[in-house]
């Protein structure tokens, strides 16, 4: 009986305490046509955990092997070794929400150690202790918006065209069913920019937040500081989706234009996360501190024991479902613990220049990769804007045979716009540290061929 | 236990762990950003070395109660041991490593994986279709409660504005209605933990867009009026959720789906062994009857007749409610639960809800002969149960929340406290089937020991824990004198 320890010897002593014949007694309660017996056919024959991995490492070994240069959202990053060796320590591993205080010191000083970690990282005043993912934050960060936008009456957020579209789709499945709207701003097809004069049409309406993505998902750098003022001038709340290893070298958004964003979200991942198939992952969430109030999720302070000695606890629960039920800031009961806690020692690792380095050299290598593979005839940089490690590349065949041939010579060489953008021809390419020059050499010989 | 400074306060200009990044780049190489779009100042992480981050945070981790330390009963978490196993295959190179957009051609040991869990899902819960993309508990009823409205608004039956909650039901549920943009009305349960079906029955009608309930309920007792719950609600033309937080009391012996659910999530965190974290991660998988099929979030992993596998996603399934993260949920959870899965087997599965009701029978069995209270007494208890301290807390001055810090300098982690709230002061303890006969016991031993000491020394249960890292903490201050980053 896999993880179960009872002998017989136990079971019987145990059903004699309980004054009952059988284990089956004890589902007295359960109208007999509905047990399930015999239901269950279809399930296989338990295995031993040497059995399992042995099938699991068959299944993994399938998906191995192949050179990926696919970001969009999610990125190869070096994670040292010491990251997931602590983090999976049963004493982070098998810990449950620390509603104990006194028994989760660990776990609460953590957190409390990473909300400080990502407001130095974006400038914002306060942070929550992580949401799902990048994508479901900024549907809790719209809707947020709506309440801490004290002004505007309006269930509507502007949303640039060029941020990335999954984020789009998931924030719409999430916040339509309360009557929210995006609107969405188009962006330059000249330099896959958001710019000033695609919002001015909205000048004067009601919106509760302008969305800005920085980089957005051409891997262009937006104008962040006239977009921001321009929000702040026209009534809107600031709400920034910004790439945490970009940090380290580019603005951030508590730094944008006048008075800095408002709501700031992003995807965690690049911070000591494997891509691991898109998850878990984690969402990270600050903002400003007149707006905490309006913040989703769990929120750890530092406070004193009853001996005057630091000690750190959840706090703000009024906010939470456990405490207002219907009338919480949203249904979220959980952070992403164990990723946030990979990240907190991911960043402590890092540090400022570590992590700068990191970002540098994502740079570097995506301008080297552009190119080298813009160096092959008819393959263009699609846009002028200055980009931090992702580029757009037409090509002059359409994306989605190029990437398939790509793929059978084991490059992954990007995410095809077709489908989103209409796109044809145009494919996202990402280069980070991990990539060598061997690798982005692989890339260009391969291109080559299938385009030839 | 000393304090522990915080990684700040370990950090030296100019220090860092050498080997972990690559080299500092000259600045021409950065030249195509544009000067005004740089950081002016870099951030203020700390400057420390490697072994000094190791070794704050595995002092950090020492500071925690955890399964692999502890008894951990909690109720309606399912707080069983999670599997060594499962973590190291779902952290084998070709899956964490596999990038969530990559072509189907490279991806499909991992469809095969997911495939083969929706179909495990599907047959222990009985329901007709399964999708693994919600990332929690909470954001799968999200996604059920999303399907049932995108139901109604596909037939056109636009008059159903409320979900029906029974009143001991999780705070997520109410919270979660109001995310799906629906009135909440709540249901009095009865004296034996059972809903009061006369009052549902009055509260059904044209209005009513569905109901959301946990069963067995958060009352840790089977609700014995299913079927006819199930009745009232779909002939007033509600549809019926499922909250699979106790999905474990009866896992192999009920299915959701035989009971009349249209649409159920499960917490594979809890039924299915993933760890817990600190928290999270989750993962929420959703199942759905016939009639809830194409409204399935996206995507799903589905097979060609050539043995193949793929994705599903919104271009085929365009009435689906859509995606919840910006790829496919908590992939590395939904690994482990696999190996789970392949691991218990059809054997296994049934015995989880067998010897967790064992467990807990047992427990609240030895417990009421120690002399705590139980709230139901009358019932068998399911997976779970609850003990009242009302009494303790009016004749000795000793609440259910100081007899759960005693527990911890028991080294017994508490069970979960004040939920539901209809019962005062109370405990829901949930012992799960991974726990031994000898650990149960021992449990039994600290609350008669403790339940002693509320009688001759109720200081020493009112002023703990003494053995934590930390006493009692100021919540209070926490709250209003908000302390929330650190300040170098």
């Amino acid at each position: 009986m896999p993880y179960i320890p009872h002998t017989p010897d136990d079971v019987r002593a145990m059903l004699d305490a309980i004054g009952a014949d059988s284990i089956e007694d004890l589902f007295d309660e359960i109208p007999a046509h509905l047990k399930a017996a015999g239901k269950l056919d279809a399930l296989p024959d338990g295995l031993s955990e040497m059995e399992v991995t042995r099938l699991m490492n068959e299944r993994a070994a399938m998906d191995a092997g192949a050179v990926s240069f696919i970001g969009a959202g999610a990125y190869q990053h070096h994670i040292p070794a010491a990251v997931w060796e602590i983090a999976t320590r049963g004493e982070f591993y098998t810990a449950y929400t620390p509603y104990q205080a006194e028994a989760s010191q660990g776990t609460l000083q953590v957190i409390y150690e990473f909300q400080t970690l990502m407001t130095r990282l974006t400038a914002m005043d306060v942070s929550n202790a992580s949401v799902y993912d990048g994508a479901s934050g900024l549907a809790e960060a719209v809707l947020m918006s709506l309440r801490a936008n004290r002004k505007s009456k309006s269930r509507k957020v502007l949303v640039p065209a060029a941020l990335n579209p999954r984020y789009t789709s998931a924030t719409k499945a999430i916040v339509e069913n309360q009557d929210v709207a995006l609107e969405t701003v188009p962006f330059c097809q000249e330099k896959g920019q958001t710019l000033i004069d695609a919002l001015k049409p909205h000048e004067g309406e009601d919106f509760a937040a302008l969305v800005i993505s920085q980089p957005n998902y051409f891997g262009s750098l937006e104008e962040v500081d006239a977009l921001t003022d321009w929000a702040h001038a026209n009534g809107m709340l600031v709400i920034a989706v910004v790439n945490p290893t970009a940090m380290a070298l580019i603005t951030p958004p508590g730094e944008w234009g006048e008075q800095g964003a408002d709501i700031v979200v992003g995807e965690g991942q690049p911070l000591g996360v494997p891509l691991s198939s898109g998850g878990p992952y984690f969402g990270f969430m600050c903002c400003k501190q007149k707006h905490v109030r309006q913040m989703p999720g769990r929120i750890i302070g530092r406070t004193v024991d009853m001996e005057g000695k630091q000690g750190f606890t959840l706090t703000l629960q009024a906010r939470e479902q456990h405490i207002r039920r219907s009338k919480a800031t949203s249904n979220i009961c959980t952070n992403q613990g164990l990723a946030m806690t990979a990240a907190t020692i991911y960043t402590s690792l890092l540090g400022p220049d570590g992590l700068t380095n990191v970002a540098a050299h994502c740079h570097a290598n995506t301008q080297a990769l552009a190119d080298k593979l813009t160096a092959i005839d008819g393959v263009e940089r699609a846009f002028t804007a200055p980009t931090f490690h992702e580029v757009v590349l037409t090509l002059p065949k359409p994306a989605d045979e190029v990437l398939a041939a790509l793929a059978e010579k084991d490059v992954l060489g990007g995410v095809s716009l077709a489908k989103d953008y209409g796109m044809s021809n145009a494919i996202l390419v990402n280069a980070t540290e991990v990539h060598s020059e061997g690798d982005l050499d692989l890339f260009a010989v391969a291109l080559k061929e299938v385009l030839a | 236990m000393s304090e522990t400074q915080l990684i700040f306060q370990l950090s030296h200009p100019g220090r860092s762990a050498t080997s972990q990044a690559p080299k500092a780049l000259s600045d021409d190489k950065l030249s195509a950003i544009p000067a005004h779009l740089r950081r002016k100042q870099k951030p203020g992480l700390p400057e420390v070395s490697e072994m000094q981050v190791v070794r704050h945070y595995t002092n950090l981790s020492s500071k925690n109660f955890a399964i692999d330390k502890q008894f951990y009963p909690l109720g309606s978490c399912t707080m069983k041991y999670n599997p060594r196993g499962a973590n190291r295959a779902a952290m084998l190179p070709g899956f964490l490593n596999r990038h969530p957009l990559a072509p189907e051609s490279h991806s499909q040991g991992f469809l095969s994986c997911m495939f083969e869990l929706q179909n495990f899902l599907k047959e222990v819960t009985g329901m007709k279709g399964v999708s693994l993309a919600p990332m929690a508990g909470a954001q799968g009823e999200f996604a059920g409660v999303a399907m049932i409205r995108a139901y109604h608004d596909a037939r056109g039956d636009e008059g159903r504005t409320e979900i029906l909650i029974p009143e001991a039901a999780h705070g997520t549920n109410p919270a979660t209605a109001v995310m799906c943009g629906y009135k909440v009305r709540e249901v009095p349960v009865g004296k034996d933990g059972d809903v009061d079906l006369e009052a549902l029955k009055a509260a059904c009608g044209p209005q009513t867009a569905g109901l959301m309930m946990t069963n067995p309920s958060t009352c840790g007792v089977f609700e014995r009026q299913i079927e006819a719950i199930s009745k009232a609600v779909h002939e007033a033309g509600g549809l019926l959720y499922y909250d699979g937080a106790n999905l474990n009391a009866i896992l192999g012996k009920v299915r959701p789906g035989d009971m009349g659910f249209d649409v159920i999530h499960m917490n594979l965190h809890k039924t299915f062994a993933t760890p817990h974290g600190g928290g999270g991660p989750g993962a929420g998988p959703v199942g759905v009857s016939e009639r809830l099929l194409p409204y399935l979030p996206a995507p799903m992993a589905g097979q060609r007749d050539d043995g193949s596998y793929h994705w599903i996603d919104t271009d085929t399934l365009d009435t689906s409610i859509g995606h919840l993260s910006a790829f496919m949920g908590n992939a590395g959870v939904l690994l482990r639960a696999y190996f789970y899965a392949r691991s218990l087997g059809r054997e296994g599965m049934i015995r989880v809800g067998e010897f967790s009701t064992l467990a807990a029978n047992y427990l609240l069995k030895r417990l009421e002969a120690v002399g705590c209270t139980a709230a139901y007494p009358d019932r068998r208890a399911s997976h779970e149960f609850i003990l009242t301290f009302a009494k303790e807390a009016k004749e000795l001055g000793v609440t259910a929340m100081d007899i759960a810090k005693r527990l911890l300098d028991y080294n017994q982690h508490a069970p979960t406290t004040y939920f539901p709230l209809l019962v005062p002061e109370c405990f829901l303890i949930e012992p799960t089937e991974t726990e031994s006969k000898e650990a149960l016991d021992a449990f039994v031993d600290a609350m008669a020991a403790i339940l002693e000491e509320a009688r001759t020394e109720p200081d020493r249960v009112k002023e703990a824990p003494f053995t934590q890292p930390v006493r009692r903490l100021d919540d209070v201050k926490a709250a209003r004198e908000l302390d929330l980053t650190w300040t170098d």
